[in-house]
């Protein structure tokens, strides 16, 4: 550990806590040891092998363990401790809308009501769920204008991959599903990667100077056999693509749909909505707008939302209300199928509509006014300190670069790992692609004023250190629990899994 | 940077060695110093025939992925079999150890249309 | 409202740094022609109290199979969940954190995927696994589009045995890319023939992908299905939509499957209603650069401190786009750590017994049904581990509607599937599972005799 850090972080008032050291649990292993008491059979238990061919039962458990209930819980506590949650403090990734999960939704989702049911039981003894499920399409349908959705994809990039089969479907049967995919420079990784599980080749579209959608550019490209275009708005760089509707047109005069991903969706709640812009498909991160937990990389829920023309095409079963009651329409004949076994993630996607429920339909203005307020507040004060790529107001989110900091050496990923040691998860770092050293600040609504300006503080402290001592940012984090860690070596040497 | 003389450039920063019709194919010292530590290289098999400027494999370091493009059209007739166990040798060695790929050219006029070391070096300049 | 801080003297003093006039003022670029001026048809803020009140009132409209006699499984089972797994994975720390993208301050959730991927490893004797999967059926979906990238080829054998909502669910994911999918006819004798796998395998075939237990409970016979494959050359895709059997049968990976998947419901999740499930993804270390999904590795930190990383990454999405292996981002991490904990909690020994009651419970129900004497019986003779096929008297659906009116909740309608197949039904049974449950459909099963 450098000197020159220990004089510039450790004199400063950030937290430090306990973090206790666990082993991996197959270490803990004890033979004798056990972490449940299994009820005894009531039934006969007859000798199993002689119902099977020899060869057929397993005998060895290798790999599995024996510890106590009061260790094995001590050590997913400690593991817990070594994280770090929107529970913990100021998360700022932008494009994941790390906003507060509010505990109601939990409870609800705990309800034995829900937790019990079983996917395939009666839909007469399951009407409270199917009413979710149709009074949650309905609502999102309206929250971005359109008239048809399905919850069943699991995570956004399903619903992306669900999106642009409703396309292909559709432009199939109207004679010809086409080629190709348009895509902005500035996109997410996952619409290409779904394109391509489409057959659908990408062609990327430069973004203008302003850091928008160029709509010559777009005419130029624009031909027929391109099937759609995929737009994020706002963009990943946080601006709201004030010619949306232009572009809609561009695309729509030849023959061709407008897909959006609704990643960024919590920038115009209830201010827009694609539907109006002229976007014919969407779909929308749950697990980002309507604060369901990203649970550490997953669930997620990514509902699919179309203009009517496309409803016949969406993924099976659908749940309908006929005479008073909710039913599952198995086989629509135009669906393009099933994307997973059931009906999606609904423990996750009744988590948003209870939130729905809290928030309310009036309130829904609430939460984008506070965080593009909040990211417009954070931007005006950081602005001196960091280079801006693309003036002008952002929306819910802000990008920034290390260009200031450049010729000091210092780089993005010094900034984001020194804000760790100042007690901050970083935010979002070299993307988008097209800014280099980009850093993605996206607060949410969700923050106080008092915990902006703590960040604030925190960036601004780095930007400072950054003039005087800015070979000691290169050692952070040393508060962590971890030093940086070898990326290369866990290439080189692959190690993913105990060996026992 | 080192750009030894003797060897063809290309602007995707590949080199090339001409020992009678046979060129030795790899990436410069420029790109593997933009490149990072060099984790994975994946090659053509022998036999394929690529054509000039075309990608014939992919080098990855931790976080990036860059296609190779052949700087010459031809059959592949050697791949370098240490890169596989060892792919770390393109980062300490680009111009030797590290070669990727020996092409047997069947236009060895294309030769011409590649750089020199003085023009990849202005070239470099610009990107600066 | 309660989950936004900002109060109106924070705006201004915002508003002023920002040098606005109004938060509408942020909003300008957004044209008038694409404002929203109309209202939500969502109801009006609820509070807290009245939301618990309305959710539960909706709850209580569910009658849940996991509070009935339940003899449904179908892909989705009713087991036990010791208390502590729901109580470790509230530690908001593990659920209200993202993707473990900055190493050093996720080790927790690192540790757990990499303890996950031992277990799934372990489950299954397979050398790597993957982070999960959004569930089993997606999860057999992504194997057989990788079986195509490694071989090339875009044809797979599939068994008819396989969940028919799982064969659908590839037949989706390959719609647009011409995948030939061939299926087997075995349904009728509820048990995939190696000789039928030989004939249907062609030059251009892939895969050959069984399910064991498979859709009607039989196991499999791993063995013969493996050196079908070897003898052909094709590659082996071994999936499981019942993980508790793994408690009980040796897993496909004994016996040379390349690509092994199954749904990990049984292994802590509860019901659900269908989701949030976990599919469990692992295969071979040579084909470990083809696999999809997050992968975390160990490696050291700068003081040389042990500790993990996601790693392997230009596989994925956000490096290598649309070459990428799949484009799955978000998984199903909090899932994965659901059944890291619980398979910790159960240890060797619990797993074991555990599958081992869910196998005497449905013997007993097997030997009970047959016991009635109106021509129920197990419709095949072979050996399965939690559930079965069963020939009935009546059709499924008016025995389930019996079992209704009781408060039970009846099998699943295979006809509905295999149109043929009228009058059976396929029942399932677990550790929960009681003798009086088994009375009820004993006595169930002989009214209108």
């Amino acid at each position: 550990m450098g000197g020159a850090q220990s004089r510039n972080i450790l004199g400063k008032p950030y937290a430090r806590g306990i973090v206790f050291n666990e082993p991996l649990i197959f270490e803990r292993s004890r033979a004798g040891r056990n972490g449940c008491d299994v009820a005894k059979s009531p039934f006969e238990q007859k000798e199993i092998s002689a119902g099977f061919a020899k060869g057929t039962l397993r005998e060895d458990f290798t790999g599995f363990v024996e510890v106590s209930e009061p260790s094995a819980v001590r050590h997913f506590t400690r593991l817990s401790q070594w994280n770090y949650g929107v529970d913990s403090n100021f998360y700022p990734l932008g494009s994941c809308t790390m906003k507060y999960n509010p505990k109601v939704n939990e409870a609800v989702a705990r309800l034995a009501g829900f937790t019990g049911l079983h996917p395939l039981q009666d839909e007469a003894t399951a009407q409270g769920a199917l009413r979710v499920i149709y009074e949650l399409e309905k609502y999102l349908c309206d929250i971005v204008g359109m008239h048809s959705a399905s919850l069943q994809p699991a995570a956004g990039a399903q619903g992306e991959l669900t999106g642009l089969m409703l396309i292909h479907a559709y432009l199939k049967d109207k004679g010809n599903a086409r080629k190709k995919v348009i895509l902005p420079d500035s996109s997410h990784g996952t619409n290409p990667a779904s394109a391509a599980l489409c057959e659908y080749s990408t062609v990327p579209l430069a973004s203008g100077t302003d850091g928008l959608i160029d709509c010559s550019a777009l005419e130029k490209l624009m031909d027929e056999e391109t099937a759609a275009l995929m737009v994020t708005n706002p963009n990943t760089l946080g601006m709201f693509e004030k010619n949306i509707k232009r572009v809609c047109e561009i695309v729509h005069a030849k023959g061709g749909l407008v897909y959006a991903d609704g990643a960024n969706l919590n920038a115009i709640l209830g201010k827009t909505r694609f539907g109006d812009m002229g976007v014919d498909v969407c779909h929308m991160n749950l697990h980002k707008t309507f604060s369901t937990p990203h649970g550490g990389g997953g669930p997620g829920s990514g509902p699919v939302l179309a203009k009517d023309f496309l409803a016949p095409y969406m993924p099976a079963p659908r749940v309908v209300l006929a005479d008073g009651r909710y039913k599952l329409e198995h086989n629509p004949p135009k669906s393009v199928g099933a994307l997973n076994a059931f009906y999606g993630n609904f423990g996750v996607y009744l988590r948003a509509y209870v939130y729905l429920l809290s928030v309310g339909g009036e309130g829904l203005g609430d939460i984008s006014d506070a965080a593009v307020l909040n990211a417009n507040y954070i931007l005006s004060r950081l602005k001196g300190h960091y280079h801006v790529p693309y003036d002008g107001p952002c929306m819910h989110e802000c990008v920034l670069s290390d260009k200031f900091q450049k010729d000091a050496h210092v780089s993005t990923l010094d900034i984001a790992k020194s804000l760790i040691d100042r007690g901050f998860h970083p935010p979002t770092i070299y993307f988008p692609l097209i800014v280099k050293g980009a850093m993605m600040i996206e607060p949410t609504e969700s923050e106080s004023l008092e915990t902006m300006d703590t960040f604030v503080d925190a960036m601004v402290d780095i930007a400072e250190v950054a003039k005087t001592h800015p070979l000691s940012l290169a050692e952070a984090p040393v508060l962590a629990k971890m030093r940086r860690l070898d990326e290369t070596q866990a290439v080189r040497n692959p190690d993913l899994r105990h060996k026992p | 940077m080192d750009y030894p003389d003797g060897l063809y450039y290309t602007k995707d920063h590949e080199w090339g060695m001409d020992e009678n019709g046979i060129l030795t194919v790899g990436i410069t010292d420029y790109a593997q110093g933009e490149l990072g530590d060099v984790v994975y290289v994946e090659l053509p098999q022998e036999g394929t025939i690529i054509k000039a400027g075309e990608p014939f494999g992919v080098v990855e370091s931790v976080k990036s992925v860059s296609d190779l493009y052949s700087p010459v059209s031809g059959e592949v007739v050697e791949i370098n079999p240490d890169l596989e166990a060892e792919p770390e040798t393109v980062n300490s060695s680009p111009y030797d150890r590290g070669w990727m790929i020996k092409i047997a050219m069947s236009k060895p006029a294309e030769l011409e249309k590649l750089l020199s070391p003085e023009a990849y070096a202005e070239y470099l300049a610009t990107l600066k | 409202m309660r989950y936004i801080p900002l109060t109106p003297e924070d705006r201004k003093t915002m508003l002023s740094s920002i040098g606005a006039a109004s938060v509408e003022s942020l909003f300008s670029h957004i044209r008038d022609e694409i404002r929203f001026k109309g209202k939500f048809s969502i109801p009006t803020a609820m509070s807290e109290q009245e939301v618990m009140r309305f959710a539960s009132e909706l709850a209580a409209q569910n009658s849940p199979a996991a509070s009935a006699p339940c003899f449904l499984g179908a892909g989705a089972y009713n087991h036990f969940v010791p208390s502590a797994v729901d109580q470790l994975i509230m530690r908001s720390e593990f659920y209200t954190s993202y993707t473990p993208y900055q190493p050093e301050i996720s080790q927790g959730n690192l540790q757990a995927i990499y303890e996950y991927q031992s277990y799934v490893c372990s489950l299954f004797n397979m050398e790597v696994a993957n982070a999960s999967m959004y569930d089993g059926a997606s999860a057999l979906a992504e194997a057989v589009l990788m079986a195509c990238r490694i071989t090339g080829k875009n044809e797979v054998v599939i068994s008819d045995l396989v969940h028919p909502r799982w064969r659908k669910t590839v037949a989706t994911y390959v719609l647009n890319r011409g995948t030939n999918i061939i299926q087997t006819e075995d349904h009728p004798t509820g048990k995939t023939d190696p000789e039928r796998l030989l004939k249907a395998i062609t030059q251009n075939t892939s895969a050959v992908v069984v399910q064991s237990p498979n859709f009607f409970g039989n196991v499999e016979d791993w063995d013969a299905v493996g050196k079908v494959c070897r003898e052909k050359g094709v590659l082996f895709i071994a999936c499981t939509a019942e993980a508790m059997s793994l408690g009980l049968l040796r897993p496909a990976g004994d016996f040379g499957a390349d690509i092994v998947v199954g749904e990990g419901q049984s292994l802590g999740l509860g019901l659900n209603f269908g989701g949030p499930y976990l599919g469990m993804f692992a295969t071979r270390e040579k084909h470990l650069r083809q696999t999809p999904g997050r992968i975390c590795g160990r490696t050291t930190d700068k003081d040389g401190k042990k500790g993990f990383v996601l790693t392997m990454s230009t596989r994925e999405q956000h490096i290598r786009r649309e070459k990428a292996t799949s484009n799955i981002c978000s998984n199903q991490a909090l899932c994965a750590l659901t059944t890291t904990i619980y398979l910790t909690l159960m240890g060797k020994g619990g797993f074991s017994q555990t599958a081992k009651n869910c196998h005497y419970a449905a013997l007993a129900l097997k030997q009970k049904i047959s016991s009635v004497g109106n021509g129920a019986r197990n419709s095949f003779d072979l050996p399965f581990f939690n559930e079965f096929l069963a020939d009935l008297p009546v059709s499924a659906d008016e025995l389930n509607k019996r079992l209704a009116k009781k408060g039970a909740v009846g099998g699943y309608d295979v006809s509905r599937d295999y149109p043929k197949m009228e009058n059976k039904i396929l029942l399932a049974a677990t550790e929960l599972t009681t003798p009086a449950e088994i009375d009820l459909m004993v006595k169930t099963l002989g009214e209108g005799k």
